[in-house]
């Protein structure tokens, strides 16, 4: 055996990781550092802030932004909607997406490979943001709660991630020997099949949720009452439209306001992306599984 | 005995005949007592199939419209035949190279920045020994998946502003501030970087999952033959990886025609208009916030923008078809 080949080689995987330490390091810096950025803003006084004397950490410590958002009533309006807008909207989604699946994933359901091509087709083709404006505007949906519920009642992609899970993990002789016992289908899928695919609801329900608590455009295209806005919808207003001038008219100062007026921005930040932050360390590794199973698919 | 042999061969062919009918009758009333039996089944998926048919293909006639002069009034049936009048006065109008172009630049840059980032990730994270390290880095790469646009959008208008941090560094460094959101040379950079960031972490994910799934025989035989580091990756790692490349490839080019048009329109101002008008957001501009919108013209864009997209993931699945023998279908 050449000996010093092996020595040279594992001089040269040295190097090897050392880089790769450093590459995987920047990475990481490079995602972290907005994120330390904008926690230590939104503790700091405004001033501070604006003197771009925040780099790090906070500076001058405190809580005027957070005050601010915090009396601002139509963050907590849209705070209230959000989330009945995401318990709902991920219920049917959930309830829709099992009906969906379970069926196609049994392999003696007649037709069930024609029903999943007509899925999956709308994957590649849509008719549009127009007809499909035009439908729910038909449908009378418009400006009612249900436009954001009703159009969004399924993702097809969901559908396949499930199905193929049922796929994987109920064995066929389960249904054959429930069966012969004399097992209804649907008492076959609520008793056997939903309390061994804990994992899959799972995933399919952080998915559905986190796209409900993020999304904006479909209030913006269907909602025109403030009353029924999301979240999302008041924080474009006031972190892109800016118009957040009337939260701190109170403040007498004018270059005061001007500068909480930036400081309420990385409160807010933090603020609508709190319930996500909270959940997502105990969560995270249902979405790993998400992934991977919807790579099985492909 | 001839005679009694014949007929009972003749009696046997008439027997094998009856039997294959029979077959071919319970086969038959077997599918209908299999739909029968499982019509349990067809009750669950009756209103997601019900959804799919009105909010998924309903829509999809509706783009009939684009070859009508549409007025809601009058409805699809009722309304005016024009044939391609619409398509032709997108072709023709001056919009249309500026908003064609700014779509495809965005799209391949988008493609060739962003998707080789993950696949990058992946490969450093797969070779990081300390696993308490490696779990920090992916739990911190992951998270900005779930920022939402808008959070995205406001976050990168906060530290792009002329007073927000990027430019506290430039003047630290003795640079001019710049005011990034404003000036269009700029948009298609931020856009795509902060892409980059926001999805990496998450996109690696996959090919982590890939890379885990290496025969690990492979790498043994490659350190006996004295293979570095660098080789490995070279002659193990991407042919491991390159299925899973390949079919999200097809599936990012499919996307090329519609990439990230929430984002294109949260960051959009004005002055950056002529880098930031794409296809989708001026089919909003169009046929939604217009005062006086534009139903036919703008479904003829969207139609216009669609097809394309179907054209392209269909010659990109063709050609990993020939070349790689691994396809989306």
């Amino acid at each position: 055996m050449n000996w010093s080949g092996v020595m040279k080689n594992s001089t040269g995987d040295k190097a090897f990781f050392i880089c790769n330490y450093i590459f995987a390091s920047i990475a990481f810096l490079l995602v972290l550092y907005p994120i330390v950025y904008v926690i230590s803003a939104s503790f700091s006084s405004p001033i501070a802030l604006m003197e771009g004397r925040v780099w790090l950490f906070p500076v001058d410590l405190g809580v005027q932004g957070y005050k601010a958002v915090i009396e601002y009533h139509d963050v907590w309006m849209g705070y209230g909607n959000s989330i009945l807008y995401m318990v709902v909207g991920t219920i049917i989604n959930v309830v829709m997406t099992i009906a969906a699946a379970y069926p196609l994933s049994r392999k003696d359901f007649v037709g069930g490979k024609i029903i999943m091509l007509l899925f999956a087709f709308t994957m590649i083709f849509s008719g549009g943001m127009i007809p499909d404006y035009l439908l729910v505007k038909n449908l009378g949906l418009l400006n009612s709660r249900l436009a954001l519920w009703i159009p969004n009642a399924m993702t097809v992609f969901n559908v396949i991630v499930a199905t193929s899970f049922f796929r994987a993990n109920i064995p066929d002789e389960l249904l054959e020997a429930a069966r012969v016992d004399g097992c209804s289908n649907f008492r076959f899928l609520r008793s056997i099949v939903l309390p061994l695919s804990g994992a899959i609801i799972a995933v399919i329900t952080l998915f559905y949720a986190v796209e409900h608590w993020n999304s904006y455009f479909n209030a913006l295209l269907y909602l025109s009452d403030k009353q029924m806005y999301p979240l999302q919808m008041f924080l474009r207003d006031i972190l892109l439209m800016n118009s957040s001038s009337d939260l701190t008219m109170n403040v007498a100062d004018e270059s005061m306001r001007l500068y909480l007026n930036e400081l309420l921005k990385y409160s807010l930040i933090i603020v609508a992306s709190l319930p996500l932050m909270i959940i997502y360390p105990f969560v995270q590794k249902y979405f790993v599984k998400g992934v991977m199973i919807g790579s099985i698919k492909g | 005995m001839l005679q009694v042999q014949k007929s009972g061969a003749a009696t046997g062919a008439v027997r094998a005949t009856k039997r294959r009918a029979t077959v071919k009758m319970s086969s038959r009333t077997s599918v209908s007592k299999r739909i029968l039996v499982n019509w349990q089944l067809y009750l669950l998926i009756l209103i997601p199939f019900v959804y799919v048919a009105v909010f998924k293909y309903i829509p999809m006639f509706g783009l009939v419209m684009a070859f009508e002069h549409f007025s809601p009034v009058q409805g699809i049936a009722g309304s005016k035949w024009v044939g391609m009048a619409n398509f032709q006065r997108f072709f023709n109008s001056y919009d249309f190279w500026k908003v064609l172009k700014n779509t495809l630049q965005l799209s391949i840059y988008n493609l060739a920045v962003g998707f080789p980032a993950p696949i990058l990730l992946a490969l450093s994270l797969n070779y990081i020994r300390n696993n308490r390290f490696k779990k920090l880095v992916q739990m911190t790469t992951y998270a900005p998946h779930f920022i939402s646009v808008v959070v995205i959008a406001g976050l990168l208008v906060q530290l792009l502003s002329p007073s927000g941090i990027v430019n506290h560094m430039i003047a630290a460094l003795g640079g001019k501030p710049i005011d990034f959101m404003t000036q269009p040379q700029y948009f298609k950079s931020i856009f795509v970087f902060s892409g980059v960031w926001q999805s990496a972490g998450y996109g690696s994910i996959i090919y982590l999952a890939a890379l885990a799934g290496i025969d690990q025989q492979l790498y043994e035989a490659a350190m006996i033959d004295g293979a570095s580091k660098l080789r490995q990756i070279w002659h193990i790692d991407l042919p491991g990886i390159l299925p899973t490349v390949v079919i999200l490839l097809i599936m990012n080019v499919g996307q090329i025609m519609n990439i990230g048009f929430q984002k294109v329109l949260l960051l959009q101002n004005p002055l950056n208009m002529d880098a930031s008008e794409v296809i989708d957001t001026y089919v909003y501009k169009v046929g939604i916030i217009s005062g006086l919108p534009q139903f036919s013209y703008a479904t003829a864009i969207g139609l216009f923008n669609s097809i394309i997209g179907l054209i392209l993931i269909v010659i990109v699945n063709q050609i990993a078809k020939k070349v790689n023998e691994t396809s989306l279908w």
